[in-house]
């Protein structure tokens, strides 16, 4: 199969936690002090290094279709989630990813923290924090990376497109000095989303023994039904919500009048 | 030790699982039963995941509006 879907979507998905870990390393260090949160940037990167290389090696030593099998039904359901959360904020029925409410939620808790720190490291908050937030998004990059990789063979177009994606991300903070709040987090999601179900369903189906007709084209039109149902979805789910809360209309509302007679 | 051990237990139910755990569910159950047709009927059902996962999606997003409703949301 060909490396470039493998690489846009790992690129995508880790540009997308990349701009949520980003958020809250600007929180950190603009409100506290970058040595703390640069230090807690690197502690977080030193663990999800230490978990890329023990999980990589080991993923890659399995059976192509036990691999197949696993990861499959982990990405399809990892992808549900991340496709149903970007239904409902599209249509309404959740909240949009604020990355500026986010941002000034954590910087007055940042400002309203207590001072102190332990050992080398200067504030322990700070470090907390940043540490925290970059592990916790790092984390689904790591596993959005390490599944596609290994799953496509190809660990190393996956795991340049992680680092593609975060120092972009890391540039377009260190220019801008603020939140990526201009960054179409939703749709980005949507789509990183189609490609995780799409991929673990082809894959999943695979390692479970069945064949796909077509081989590897079939993802050709597995990916496009995937978006379809989903955007159908989306557009179905966004015109109830509309009619639910739009006001009524002159011609539906009765007057008082009316309803006397 | 047992409350973090349920906390990082808590982490990786919502890391993978999410919020539907009827989703996986339907997922685990649909590749399961791909397996058997292929191992045990010698049948290809490669139709059978992308059905059942299209269909978990709309199944879940129709309890989250629902659920929404009932909330008054």
């Amino acid at each position: 199969m060909n490396a470039v879907p493998l690489f846009l979507t790992v690129f995508v998905a880790c540009a997308v936690e990349a701009v949520e870990a980003l958020t809250i390393v600007l929180a950190a260090g603009l409100t506290r002090g970058w040595r703390p949160a640069l230090q807690g940037l690197g502690a977080a990167l030193a663990v999800l290094a230490v978990i890329t290389a023990v999980l990589g090696p080991a993923l890659s030593l399995l059976p192509l279709a036990v691999l197949r099998l696993v990861v499959g039904a982990l990405l399809a359901a990892f992808g549900l989630q991340w496709l149903r959360k970007a239904i409902l904020r599209y249509s309404g029925y959740k909240d949009l990813h604020d990355e500026t409410g986010i941002y000034a939620r954590e910087t007055a808790a940042a400002r309203s923290a207590a001072a102190g720190g332990r050992g080398w490291i200067t504030d322990w908050y700070a470090f907390t924090l940043s540490f925290k937030g970059v592990l916790l998004e790092g984390l689904e990059v790591v596993f959005i990376a390490i599944t596609f990789g290994s799953s496509q063979r190809d660990v190393g177009a996956a795991a340049l497109a992680a680092v593609a994606a975060v120092v972009v991300v890391a540039g377009a903070g260190l220019v801008v000095r603020a939140p990526l709040a201009r960054v179409p987090e939703n749709t980005l999601k949507f789509a990183v989303g189609v490609m995780l179900t799409s991929f673990g369903i082809f894959w999943g189906t695979e390692g479970a023994g069945a064949s796909w007709p077509g081989n590897d084209a079939a993802l050709l039109a597995v990916v496009p039904a995937v978006a379809a149902t989903a955007g159908l979805a989306a557009m179905v789910l966004r015109r109830l919500r509309e009619a639910s809360t739009a006001p009524a209309s002159p011609a539906q509302t009765v007057p008082a009048s009316e309803t006397a007679r | 030790m047992k409350a973090r051990l349920r906390a990082i237990g808590a982490f990786w139910y919502d890391f993978v699982i999410g919020d539907d755990w009827r989703g996986a569910a339907v997922v685990a159950a649909a590749l399961a039963v791909t397996a058997i047709l292929a191992h045990k009927a010698g049948v290809n059902a490669w139709w059978l995941t992308p059905v059942a996962v299209l269909a978990a999606l709309a199944w879940s997003l129709r309890r989250a509006v629902r659920a929404q409703r009932r909330s008054g949301g």
